[in-house]
């Protein structure tokens, strides 16, 4: 089994005056799990329904598979959506649950209707047929226990296991899921975040995923589709969203602790200074501001005195078991920012000066308007451009 | 003190709610009374709740024997149930489509389902008598129901319902691949079935207890519910005998009452969690 690929083009949505989504394209390439990561309210599920179909676009085409699905219904583009809140059907027992997309597929309307349904020639034979598959699927997620009980008579973590269960049962091509983890507490979330890699290698199909959590997308995506405002800023693998955001937001959105961003003025294309060090050396604008961009774990100690460090003074230390979080004040810089190192960097205390270098082939540099600023940029002493 | 005030006003609370009661409920003791009675006690100037000489038997026997009590009986259970029925049919899908389904003028529909739930259905009974004049269903059991069959209370209670569940689980049917009728009689109707118990009492205390309208579409003893049976009935054959009376009309009263002590728990839940709020 394999699952199909999926082309948006230039996808538009608007809810009275505002514009949800705008002009998006994106292209899925078949089997791949992506995740779209945004921020609340920036159209992420408003995209999901459209693809599944239950919303439709004002402008633009959905290819499933190499097929125009503008003009179908959800019930036939071969998707399966697993909702925030679940949507089980509170009425119903799981395995009801679970058979109902096979029911609706698989029997006729004549052979559906109560009592009479089952008179008919081929309805029983079909029904055992399903309930032979919901079985199989319960135990494959390991839900079998469950079959008989309600959605009201389940835990946070189960019910979200029949929800995936009920999209896994008519082997769909494309999963859709709107932020299936939310509602689950932390410890419960780490453990579904790998059942769901998981169900993704074993099924091979393609999963889109939306969440507004960049660990998870982060932790199980092939590629993730950033997207902000309704528009989708970069689309990488994991790492390189991480490592070479093609914008600011990006950059602020992805990592945790959160990058930290120090505006600098640029003199002659030339001089720009963090601490004391002077950045980069060959740009291509003259004059103006430009942000820098620094990853916490892009600083490293360094003694007092070595060329090309910066000197610190640590306002508060957070122990994170492997790592330290230390916020620090850096001179001729207005906010604190913050630097991880590992634990095993000696006893440090708030009150402390310390000597930082920066891994220049980290450094991210960002222009005015937020576009990512593809030169090099390297940490050079004041001194050294004073001569 | 403070104790003392809060049972004070508890105390209060109580006996007025008591007082509202005793209006609604004396009238039913009095006829439950009566219809225990010989006539000579009926008439007695002394009050007393339960007779001297006891003529229930009598009254009852004489209630269901007199006049054909047992066919008005089983024609109110048929009128009402397929009243009910009916309605059911009809509001479930117009309630999903208004609470559901986005298309132009559902707020101008919305609010004439609750222009109509203003109208007493009074008003409209002579456009409904040369209606059913027309169509010939004057005096069948036809001319019973029809007026009926679209309940703008019937609307507003389960779109009010219909409303309150989640349009994903709408969503995730769709996905399944549920028609939108499938989705009304599959999904929304077993969920709501606090609103659906709480609309079936409703729509039948109301034309069970109907006199108007039968009085106006029917004239044939076989067709009567039981009110307008027990009128005719009070008019034909006992002028002033009222033990037999109180009695036919305890009986007509009785389902009701049990029904509705039976699901009294789903109506209130049906009135508070999905309708009037
Ligand atoms: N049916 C709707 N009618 C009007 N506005 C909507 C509707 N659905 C979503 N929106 C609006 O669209 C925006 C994006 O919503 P949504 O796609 O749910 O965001 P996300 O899933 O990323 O949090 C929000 O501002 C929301 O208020
Ligand atoms: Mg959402």
């Amino acid at each position: 089994m394999s699952g199909h690929g999926l082309v948006l083009r230039n996808i538009c949505k608007k809810f009275g005056s505002t514009n949800v989504i705008r002009n998006l394209s994106l292209n899925v390439i078949p089997g791949e799990f992506l995740t779209l990561l945004g921020p609340s309210g920036c159209g992420k599920s408003t995209l999901l329904r459209i693809i599944a179909g239950l919303e439709l676009q004002d402008e633009g085409s959905i290819a499933i598979g190499g097929r125009e699905v503008d003009g179908l219904r959800p019930k036939l583009r071969d998707v399966a959506m697993v909702f925030q809140s679940y949507a089980l059907y509170p009425h119903m027992s799981v395995a009801k649950n679970l058979a109902i997309p096979l029911l609706m597929r698989r029997l006729c309307a004549w052979q559906r209707i109560p009592v009479f349904g089952a008179l008919l020639p081929g309805t029983a034979s079909r029904k055992s047929e399903i309930i032979e598959e919901v079985a199989r699927v319960a135990k494959s997620i390991g839900i079998s226990h469950l079959l008989d009980r309600k959605p009201r008579q389940l835990s946070g973590g189960q019910r979200q296991r029949v929800a995936v269960g009920r999209a896994m049962v008519r082997h769909p091509a494309v999963f859709l899921m709107d932020e299936p983890l939310s509602n689950l507490d932390a410890k419960l979330r780490v453990q579904m975040r790998a059942e769901i890699k998981e169900l993704h290698q074993r099924l091979g199909v393609t999963f889109i995923y939306v969440t507004h959590d960049q660990v998870e997308a982060m932790t199980l995506s092939d590629r993730v589709a950033v997207m902000l405002d309704g528009e989708l800023v970069q689309v990488a693998p994991p790492q390189e969203i991480y490592a070479n955001p093609h914008d600011r937001r990006v950059a602020e959105f992805v990592g945790s602790p959160k990058i930290n961003m120090i505006d600098v003025n640029v003199c002659g294309g030339r001089l720009a200074e963090i601490g004391g060090q002077v950045l980069p050396s060959e740009l291509t604008i003259g004059q103006g501001t430009l942000t820098v961009g620094i990853r916490p774990e892009a600083f490293h100690l360094a003694s007092s005195g070595e060329p090309n460090s910066i000197s610190a003074a640590v306002r508060l230390v957070e122990h994170m078991g492997s790592d330290l979080f230390l916020h620090l004040d850096l001179t001729g810089v207005p906010d604190p920012i913050i630097a991880r190192l590992p634990a095993a960097s000696g006893h440090i205390a708030p009150g402390n000066r310390l000597h930082l270098r920066i891994r220049t082939e980290q450094l991210l540099l960002f222009s005015e308007n937020g576009q990512r600023l593809k030169q090099q940029a390297s940490v050079t002493p004041l001194r050294e451009y004073a001569r | 003190m403070k104790h003392c005030r809060l049972s004070f006003r508890t105390l209060g609370r109580h006996g007025f709610l008591a007082i509202t009661t005793a209006f609604v409920i004396v009238p039913f003791i009095w006829m439950v009374s009566l219809s225990l009675k010989p006539p000579e006690e009926i008439f007695q100037a002394s009050f007393s709740l339960l007779p001297q000489s006891w003529h229930a038997t009598q009254n009852y026997i004489r209630a269901m024997t007199a006049s054909p009590l047992p066919r008005f009986m089983l024609n109110g259970v048929f009128i009402c149930a397929v009243i009910v029925v009916f309605q059911i049919l009809i509001c479930a899908p117009i309630a999903y489509a208004l609470a559901k389904l986005r298309f132009p003028g559902r707020h101008v529909f919305f609010n004439l389902v609750l222009v109509s739930l203003l109208i007493p259905s009074q008003v409209l009974a002579l456009p409904l008598f040369i209606l059913a004049y027309q169509l010939g269903l004057l005096n069948t059991y036809a001319a019973l129901v029809f007026p009926f069959v679209v309940s703008p209370l019937g609307i507003f209670l389960f779109r009010q319902f219909f409303n309150t569940i989640s349009d994903d689980i709408v969503h995730a049917a769709r996905l399944d691949g549920m028609s939108e009728f499938t989705i009304v009689w599959r999904i929304m109707l077993p969920m709501a079935v606090p609103a659906l118990i709480a609309f079936s009492i409703f729509s039948v205390v109301g034309h069970w207890n109907d006199l108007f309208w039968p009085l106006i579409a029917v004239r044939s003893q076989e067709l009567m519910p039981p009110p307008l049976g027990l009128m005719a009935f009070k008019n034909e054959d006992t002028g002033i005998d009222y033990g037999p009376l109180m009695a036919g009309s305890t009986i007509v009263v009785a389902p009701l009452v049990l029904v509705f002590l039976l699901a009294q728990r789903w109506f209130i839940e049906g009135l508070t969690s999905g309708g009037i709020k």
